[in-house]
C-alpha cells in the first residue's frame, strides 16, 4: 500500500489482507442492506408512480413502470400516433398517417420535410412510441374530490387540541410521580402502567352509550377529544423518566428563592424537559394523525367532521376503478407526517428508545 | 385542602390501613408533600376513574343485560345469559378467537423476527452510511396506516403490483389468475395481512436497537477468543442480552394482534373476504356492539377479549422467566 503520509507506518502484508476483506465486507452488507431496503419501501414507489399515471395504465397489466403517454405528433393540424418502424436503416419513429392492410402512410418526425412515406407491411404489429409524461392532475382530482382541506383541517385542529390537552395532564401527572412522595405511589404508577394492557374495547361500549346516549355527544367531536384531556400511560412513563434525570438542585434552588410546586414545575422542570416534551407532543400527534377507531364508531354518518384516515378509507371504497385516485389522494395524506419525521427524527427516535427500553 | 381532608378522616375510620399507618408517621412537611403530589396526579385520578374504572364495572354489568342502544328503555336483566350464549352458542366468537390467533401466530413470528434481524443488520458496525439507512428504514412507519393500507393493496394486486412482477422476474410463476392472488387466496391473506404490517415494524426495530447498542463489547470479544463464529454469538450472547427488549416487543406485539381489526376493515368491511378467513374477533366485536347497537352482548364479548389478553399476558410473564434475562438483580 502507498504511504500516504509521514507518520502512517507502511501496512505489512497481513494488515493489507485484513483491510481489503474488510472492505470486502462492507460493500456486501451495504449492497444487502441496499437490497433489503428498496424492497421493504417498493410499495412507496409503486404508489407514488401509480398515482401519476393515467387511470388506463393504472389498471393495465402490461403498463410501463414509468407514468408515460403515447406519443402524439402533429401534422397539418390533425394529430397522429407515432410508432417503432423497422426499415432498412433501422428502427425509425414515424408518425402514422394512414394506416390500411398492406401499405401504409407515414411522417417521419425528424424530417417532416420529407413528406409522406410509404411503408408495407402490417401496421398492426407496430409498436406505439411512449414518452414520459406525468399525470398531476391527479392530484388535483383527488384534492378536491376527497375534499382534503377538510379533512386536512379536522384532523389537524383534533390533533392538535388533544397535543395540548394530553401535554399538560401528562407532565402534571408525571411531575407528581417523579417529585412526589405520597401514599401509594407506587402502587398507583403499577395500576396506571398495567392500563396500557386494558384492550380499549372492554371500557368502549359503556363509553360509547354514555356519551352518545346521555351526554348526546355522538356526531361531534368531543367524546374524542375529553378523555385525552387527563393524561395518558405512555406519555407520562415517558415524561417521569426524563423528570428524573433533572438533578434534585435545581428544584431545591428554586425552593429556596421562595418558589411553590407549581412555580418550580413552570420555571424549572418544563425548560430543562423539552426534548422529552417534544417528543410526548410528536408522538400524539402521529397517533391523532393515525386514530381511525374513534373517529369511526363517533363521527358515523357526520361527513364534514370527518378526519383523514376516515374519509381515505370510504374514498378508497367508493373510487374502486380510480386507482391512481386513491394513490394520490394516500401520498397526499402522508406528506406531513413524513415532513415533521425527517425534520425532528432524532427527538422522535429518543423517545421511542426511552419507553421502549426503560420498562 | 379540604377534599384530601375529608379523605383522611375517612380513612382514619378503618384502623389498621396502610394510609393511615403512613400518615401518623408523617411530618408536617411530608404530609405537605403527598398533598402536592395528589394534586399533581389528580388528572390521572380523574381520569382513570371516569374512563377507566367506572366503564369496566359499567362494562360488567352491560354484560348482564339484554341491551339495545336504539332502544335504552327495553333493556332487562338477563344473567348470564350473554356470556352462556357467547361461550357456547355463538361460533363466530371461537371462530374469531382461532383467525385472530392464527394470523396473530404467522404475524408475530415474521414480525418479530423481522424486526430483529433488521436491528442487527442496521447496528452492524460494517454498514456504511448506518444513519441514514436506520433513518429510511423507519420512514414506513410513518405512513398513515390507512395510506398503507390502500397502497399495499395494489401493490398485492395479482396482475398489475409490483410485488407479483417482482417475483415473476425470478422466474416464478406469479402474476395473473392463477399465479399468487394474495387477498384473494385465504391460504396467502394472512401473510399478505403481515406484509402490511411489516410497514409498522420501526418502533420494534429501535427498540432493539437500543437494547444491541447496550450488549457490552467485551462478551464479543471474549467470544472471538474462544473462536465462536457469528451465528453462535448472535445465539449465545445477543439473543440472551436482549431478551428483556424482545420480551417487551412480545407482550406489546400479543396485545396489539389481539385487537387486530382496522386492516380487514379497510379492505373489506369486516365481510370476512375470502370465504369467511379475516373474521377477525374485533371485527365481530364491533359489529355485535356498533353495527347491531348490542350494547349488553357487545360488552360480554369486550370482557371475554380482556380475560383472553390477560391469562396470555400472565403465561408470557410466567414463562418468561424461564427465557428472559436479566443482568441487575433490581429488575
Amino acid at each position: 500500500m502507498a504511504k500516504r503520509s509521514g507518520i502512517e507506518k507502511p501496512l505489512s502484508s497481513y494488515q493489507a489482507a485484513r483491510k481489503r476483506r474488510n472492505l470486502l465486507i462492507q460493500m456486501g452488507i451495504t449492497l444487502f442492506a441496499l437490497v433489503v431496503l428498496s424492497i421493504y419501501t417498493m410499495p412507496l414507489g409503486y404508489g407514488v408512480m401509480t398515482s401519476l399515471k393515467t387511470k388506463d395504465q393504472a389498471s393495465d397489466p402490461q403498463g410501463p413502470v414509468i407514468p408515460s403517454e403515447a406519443l402524439q405528433y402533429e401534422y397539418e393540424g390533425e394529430k397522429y400516433d407515432v410508432v417503432y418502424v423497422p426499415t432498412d436503416d433501422g428502427v425509425q419513429k414515424w408518425a402514422l398517417i394512414k394506416p390500411t392492410r398492406r401499405v401504409s402512410q407515414f411522417i417521419d418526425i425528424n424530417n417532416p420535410e420529407a413528406g409522406i412515406i410509404e411503408w408495407e407491411g402490417n401496421w398492426r404489429a407496430l409498436e406505439p412510441v411512449f414518452e414520459t409524461s406525468f399525470q398531476w392532475g391527479n392530484y388535483k382530482e383527488a384534492w378536491e374530490t376527497i375534499e382534503f382541506l377538510k379533512l386536512l383541517k379536522n384532523t389537524f385542529i383534533y390533533a392538535f387540541v388533544t397535543m395540548i390537552g394530553t401535554l399538560v395532564a401528562s407532565a402534571l401527572v408525571a411531575y407528581g410521580f417523579a417529585r412526589f412522595k405520597f401514599p401509594f405511589r407506587n402502587a398507583l404508577f403499577m395500576v396506571m402502567i398495567s392500563t396500557i394492557i386494558l384492550p380499549p374495547a372492554v371500557t368502549l361500549v359503556p363509553t360509547y352509550a354514555f356519551f352518545v346516549k346521555v351526554l348526546n355527544w355522538g356526531g361531534s367531536w368531543l367524546p374524542l377529544i375529553v378523555p385525552q384531556m387527563f393524561g395518558n400511560a405512555y406519555n407520562v412513563f415517558l415524561l417521569r423518566q426524563y423528570f428524573m434525570t433533572i438533578p434534585r438542585e435545581l428544584d431545591d434552588a428554586a425552593k429556596i428563592d421562595g418558589a411553590g410546586p407549581m412555580r418550580t414545575f413552570i420555571s424549572v422542570i418544563l425548560p430543562q424537559a423539552v426534548p422529552a416534551l417534544t417528543a410526548v407532543s410528536l408522538f400524539h400527534f402521529f397517533f391523532a394523525w393515525n386514530d381511525f377507531f374513534g373517529p369511526l364508531i363517533y363521527l358515523a354518518g357526520s361527513r364534514d367532521l370527518r378526519p383523514i384516515t376516515v374519509g381515505l378509507t370510504e374514498f378508497n371504497g367508493l373510487y374502486r376503478t380510480e386507482p391512481q385516485l386513491i394513490l394520490a389522494a394516500a401520498t397526499i395524506s402522508m406528506i406531513l407526517p413524513l415532513t415533521i419525521f425527517f425534520i425532528a427524527q432524532r427527538v422522535f427516535i429518543q423517545g421511542i428508545v426511552i419507553t421502549g427500553v426503560d420498562k | 385542602m379540604g377534599v384530601s381532608l375529608k379523605w383522611t378522616r375517612v380513612v382514619r375510620a378503618q384502623p389498621r390501613s396502610r394510609f393511615q399507618m403512613g400518615l401518623r408517621s408523617m411530618s408536617p412537611a411530608q404530609r405537605r408533600e403527598a398533598r402536592w403530589g395528589l394534586i399533581f396526579i389528580s388528572p390521572w385520578l380523574i381520569g382513570f376513574t371516569l374512563f377507566y374504572l367506572m366503564p369496566m364495572i359499567a362494562s360488567l354489568i352491560f354484560s348482564t343485560y339484554d341491551f339495545k342502544l336504539s332502544a335504552p328503555e327495553d333493556a332487562r336483566f338477563v344473567g348470564l345469559d350473554n356470556w352462556n350464549r357467547m361461550l357456547f352458542h355463538d361460533s363466530n366468537v371461537w371462530e374469531g378467537l382461532r383467525i385472530t390467533f392464527t394470523f396473530g401466530t404467522v404475524s408475530l413470528l415474521i414480525g418479530m423476527t423481522s424486526a430483529f434481524l433488521l436491528a442487527v443488520l442496521l447496528n452492524s458496525k460494517h454498514l456504511l452510511a448506518r444513519n441514514v439507512f436506520r433513518t429510511l428504514f423507519y420512514a414506513p412507519t410513518m405512513v398513515p396506516l390507512i395510506a398503507a393500507i390502500v397502497i399495499w393493496s395494489r401493490v398485492l394486486n395479482p396482475q398489475t403490483g409490483w410485488l407479483n412482477k417482482i417475483i415473476e422476474s425470478f422466474g416464478i410463476n406469479a402474476v395473473g389468475v392463477d399465479g399468487l392472488r394474495w387477498l384473494d387466496d385465504p391460504n396467502l391473506v394472512y401473510f399478505a395481512y403481515t406484509f402490511i404490517g411489516l410497514w409498522g415494524i420501526g418502533n420494534a426495530v429501535l427498540i432493539n436497537l437500543a437494547g444491541l447498542q447496550g450488549v457490552p463489547t467485551e462478551l464479543y470479544e471474549a467470544a472471538e477468543i474462544d473462536g465462536a463464529g457469528w451465528g453462535r454469538r448472535l445465539w449465545k450472547i445477543t439473543i440472551p442480552m436482549v431478551s428483556p427488549i424482545i420480551f417487551y416487543n412480545l407482550i406489546l406485539n400479543v396485545l396489539g394482534l389481539l385487537q387486530y381489526f382496522i386492516v380487514p376493515w379497510v379492505l373489506n368491511q369486516g365481510n370476512g373476504y375470502p370465504e369467511g378467513s379475516t373474521r377477525f374477533y374485533m371485527v365481530y366485536f364491533y359489529k355485535q356492539a356498533f353495527t347491531f347497537q348490542n350494547m349488553g352482548y357487545g360488552a360480554a364479548l369486550a370482557w371475554m377479549l380482556f380475560i383472553v389478553a390477560l391469562i396470555i399476558t400472565m403465561f408470557l410473564f410466567t414463562t418468561g422467566r424461564s427465557w428472559v434475562y436479566y443482568s441487575s438483580e433490581e429488575r
